[in-house]
């Protein structure tokens, strides 16, 4: 995949960089608060995900990891009307209920995946299907990954299947400074992308640091080029976006005060609205970030400009600035051994989650990748035993946050999803055995308390348009 | 450090080279297919085994090394990589994989680039690879030149076999790199393999091309091992159809002797596969149909060839080979998953550990040389201390030709440098 990635990218790099011109909108809507009207709709393309039936259901005799760091021997699990009822030790089951014996099994709540190019780089890896680099411009925070999102690639159906992934935040590419507003999706095929959002999720904006925007458009003579035009063309950025804040924030007083004219509202610009939402604390960071030295600069800018650095993506140097992470209250979002692969993948470690973990920085696993995603609970048994083996002995069901409620809380959905607290979604997996063993594999899932996937029966299997009718239709894969 | 201090504890300080060492007490992988079995002995004697099982004798002034129970298994071989040839993919000046602008293809010796210190061979020794396949990667034809196997140790002599093979691409990419479509490839093909037959017969002045010929002669030289079959010839072909035309390849050159590499579609046609006696190098967990020529992909499909009895090896393209060799053992342990997924087709566990270990030599013709604890292989011996399938687990010591191997990396000096990460008395440039 990275490979793909790299040569997509080469490839991009030699097309013309068109300029896109600030987008003016009469329209209006949204959130002025006293009686004037809203200035504009915050949310055009709104989710129209909705929970498929589900019954109520009790597992009973399996090892609950609760995904807060809890967990119960031989306990049980219900879930009715969608949500989570009661995790515990014995529970009664309900009139009508479906029991399910899960003796020797474990209960998990779903795997959270923060750094997915699902649907936007989609199989087949094929040009014609590849949207999610829009490396025309190292600013395009006003492309939104959604309006990428093919929802019939059949990486959501491998993603759910062997990997047991139930929510997943789909990014734009690394290419750009900035690369636009990533979507979090429920992993529920559906016949469009709106169908798949997760409801209320928050957006993100995908940053990038280091060599892909400085390669990308440094080989095309363009700014950036260096580490130092980054940081420049990022901050002039910052610069106009908090420009056009103010113009706003001086407009939505005057809604405010009842003191607004039609002439007065700010023109609408897109890149600016996203950076806008940052700013304002309404859209989650997630940045693209290999080295622990860039990764301090990024700090650095975010306190400029008063906004807050939610995650550093890929962080492969993180372990190096545990400290200055967590007393900053940003996470990590990590592969437990990616290395090598460019220049700023090169200090990788095995142990980088388990150091995190000991410094008290927030950490979790991140596929970036559609084979990966399948296997995230495996990444997670790698790092955890390189870390034990060095003397850092974190617990299964405590490791397993990065899984979770990690991931759910960097996200902005961790009160929603994330753990298995009575109230929240019933995104549950139900493993053939312990999930961090290389041997183990989901049996059932749920995701708002219906069962989207059976191993035990090929009807609860989904094959997404493009298989019909192709080799290998329906195939346990 | 734990690590290290087992094996210190284990060996002491002298070298094993030379010794006859007897390896006791071992949870026991021969590596031919079998499973583990417990109380196993493995004796090591001029860096070759010269027995393994239970109920071995321990020869008299033999070392002893008691291995309280763990899993001790031959060292893995990576059936498909580019170990050794790459640094940092991205960084050119490192990479040695390809040569896309050279004239000549099928005369590339990988052997020349291979750099025994470079930092993948020690991080993936560390992790119980002692020996990988190295091919190189295709340019301007068809042909990619000859690949090497190698040795993971810390001596500088890591190629144990130049010119084991040729590798060649069929398939999008060929068709692509031949000039836009599969014909094409196939016509590169021919006509190369005929060039190659007439040089064989009348090798002519030296340098250049030859005469009214498309080959350069060093490329036409490089391919007459091949069509003799003194070396096999690896091929990477994903779909199905594309296949079962290379199959029918050897019934114009039937001397070849053919490898399929990744092949995708392979269950599809493992009948053919079966009866043509070509062993598979076969990517493992390829389950997405990432192109039109693997849309079949499937987990199942390794299980599905051993189920038709085609010899099947672990081998990895397109899937981080420069480096990540050491995920065949993740690999091979979920083929052992898969047995419990309704519907696919996976290996027992000594079937799944034969994928990393004595499948691919047998494809490369080199099972009598590695791959398995059988007496006269190769000393290479890895204790574990845990199941080597699990991913949990990890070497307690390597050995390879007999020599005890360190584990230390930049990897593990990066993580202890920077175990606390604060600074010290002193920068943390300081600290090592």
């Amino acid at each position: 995949m990275k490979r793909v990635w790299m040569t997509a990218c080469a490839a991009l790099a030699l097309s013309a960089c068109a300029q896109t011109p600030p987008v003016r909108s009469l329209s209006a809507a949204t959130p002025a608060k006293g009686n004037a009207k809203p200035t504009f709709d915050r949310d055009p393309y709104p989710s129209t995900y909705r929970r498929y039936p589900g019954v109520p259901t009790l597992v009973t005799n399996v090892t609950v990891y609760d995904g807060e760091g809890g967990r119960i021997d031989n306990g049980s699990v219900l879930f009715a009307d969608g949500k989570v009822v009661e995790v515990g030790q014995t529970i009664a089951a309900p009139a009508g209920a479906t029991v399910i014996d899960g003796r020797g099994k474990w209960v998990t709540p779903g795997v959270i995946d923060i750094h997915s190019h699902l649907g936007d780089y989609p199989s087949p890896s094929v040009q014609a299907l590849s949207d999610g680099n829009e490396a025309t411009g190292p600013v395009r925070a006003e492309v939104w990954a959604e309006h990428s999102v093919w929802p019939q690639d059949p990486g959501f159906s491998r993603a759910l299947t062997n990997g047991g992934v139930t929510t997943l935040q789909i990014l734009p590419g690394s290419a750009n400074l900035f690369g636009g507003r990533g979507v979090t999706l429920k992993n529920v095929y559906a016949r469009t992308a709106q169908g798949m959002k997760f409801p209320g999720a928050p957006y993100s904006l995908k940053m990038a640091c280091g060599e892909n925007p400085k390669r990308v458009y440094g080989s095309k003579g363009q700014l950036p080029q260096t580490r130092m035009g980054n940081m420049a063309l990022d901050r002039q950025t910052w610069i106009d976006a908090t420009e056009y804040k103010r113009k706003w924030d001086a407009y939505e007083k005057k809604v405010q005060d009842g003191a607004a004219k039609p002439a007065d509202q700010p023109g609408r610009n897109l890149r600016n609205e996203t950076l806008m939402g940052v700013l304002n604390g309404e859209i989650t960071v997630q940045n693209h970030c290999y080295r622990a030295d860039e990764m301090a600069q990024v700090i650095d800018m975010s306190k400029e400009f008063g906004y807050k650095v939610t995650a550093f993506h890929h962080a492969i140097e993180a372990y190096k600035i545990a400290d200055l992470l967590k007393a900053n209250g940003i996470c990590a979002a990590v592969w437990a051994d990616w290395y090598g692969f460019k220049m700023e993948g090169y200090d990788a470690v095995n142990e980088n989650l388990p150091l995190l973990q000991k410094a008290g920085a927030c950490a979790m696993i991140h596929s970036d990748d559609p084979n990966g995603i399948q296997r995230l609970n495996q990444e997670v048994a790698k790092t955890l035993a390189d870390g034990r083996r060095m003397g850092i002995v974190i617990p299964d069901e405590v490791a397993w946050e990065w899984l979770s409620i990690n991931p759910a809380k960097a996200m902005g959905i961790a009160d929603r999803t994330g753990s298995l607290k009575p109230g929240k979604m019933a995104d549950v997996v139900l493993w053939n055995g312990n999930p961090l063993s290389v041997y183990t594999r989901p049996e059932k899932v749920w995701i708002d308390g219906a069962l989207m996937y059976d191993a035990m029966d090929p009807r609860r299997r989904p094959v997404s348009d493009f298989e019909l009718g192709q080799p290998g239709e329906g195939d346990v894969k | 450090m734990k690590r290290l201090a087992l094996i210190a504890a284990l060996l002491g300080a002298t070298p094993l080279a030379a010794q006859t060492v007897a390896i006791t007490n071992a949870k026991l992988v021969v590596g031919d297919g079998g499973g583990p079995v417990d109380g196993g002995t493995v004796v090591i004697s001029g860096g070759r085994v010269t027995a393994a099982g239970r109920g071995v004798a321990v020869p008299g002034g033999a070392r002893v090394i008691d291995a309280q129970g763990k899993w001790v298994s031959p060292g893995l071989v990576a059936g498909f990589t580019r170990l050794g040839i790459v640094e940092v993919d991205g960084v050119r000046e490192t990479n040695d994989a390809g040569a896309d602008k050279s004239d000549f293809s099928a005369a590339l010796d990988v052997s020349l680039a291979v750099n025994p210190r470079e930092t993948p061979i020690a991080i993936n020794r560390a992790e119980g690879i002692t020996r990988a396949v190295v091919a190189p990667d295709t340019g301007k034809t068809i042909f990619a030149g000859q690949g090497a196997v190698i040795d993971l140790g810390m001596d500088p002599n890591a190629v144990m076999r130049p010119r084991a093979f040729q590798f060649v691409e069929f398939g999008e990419s060929a068709a692509a790199t031949a000039g836009g479509s599969r014909p094409a490839a196939f016509a590169m093909f021919r006509n190369a393999l005929q060039e190659a037959r007439g040089y064989a017969r009348n090798p002519g002045q030296a340098g250049g091309r030859i005469t009214d010929g498309m080959l350069t002669k060093l490329d036409a030289a490089a391919l007459v091992p091949m069509v003799e079959g003194r070396v096999p010839m690896l091929v990477h072909v994903e779909r199905a159809s594309d296949i079962v035309q290379v199959l029918d390849l050897v019934r114009e050159f039937p001397s070849l002797k053919l490898v399929l590499v990744g092949a995708s579609e392979a269950w599809m046609v493992a009948p053919q596969i079966a009866a043509a006696r070509v062993p598979v190098l076969a990517s493992a967990l390829a389950d997405l149909p990432a192109s039109f020529e693997a849309l079949a992909a499937t987990q199942s499909n390794i299980g599905r060839l051993q189920a038709a009895g085609v010899t099947v090896g672990i081998g990895m393209i397109n899937d981080d080979e420069a480096r990540q060799a050491r995920l065949i053992k993740q690999y091979a342990g979920n083929l052992v998953a898969l047995t419990r997924v309704p519907g696919a087709t996976g290996l027992d566990w000594g079937h799944a550990f034969a994928t990393i270990s004595s499948a691919p030599a047998a494809a490369l013709g080199l099972d009598g040389e590695i791959g398995s604890l059988r007496p006269g292989r190769r000393a290479d011996v890895v204790i574990w201390d845990g199941d080597p399938l699990e991913v949990s687990s990890a070497p307690v010591m390597v050995m390879i030709d007999g020599v005890e191997q360190s584990l230390v990396n930049r990897q593990t000096k990066l993580r202890d440098r920077y175990a606390v990460p604060q600074e010290g008395a002193l920068p943390k440039a300081y600290e090592r």
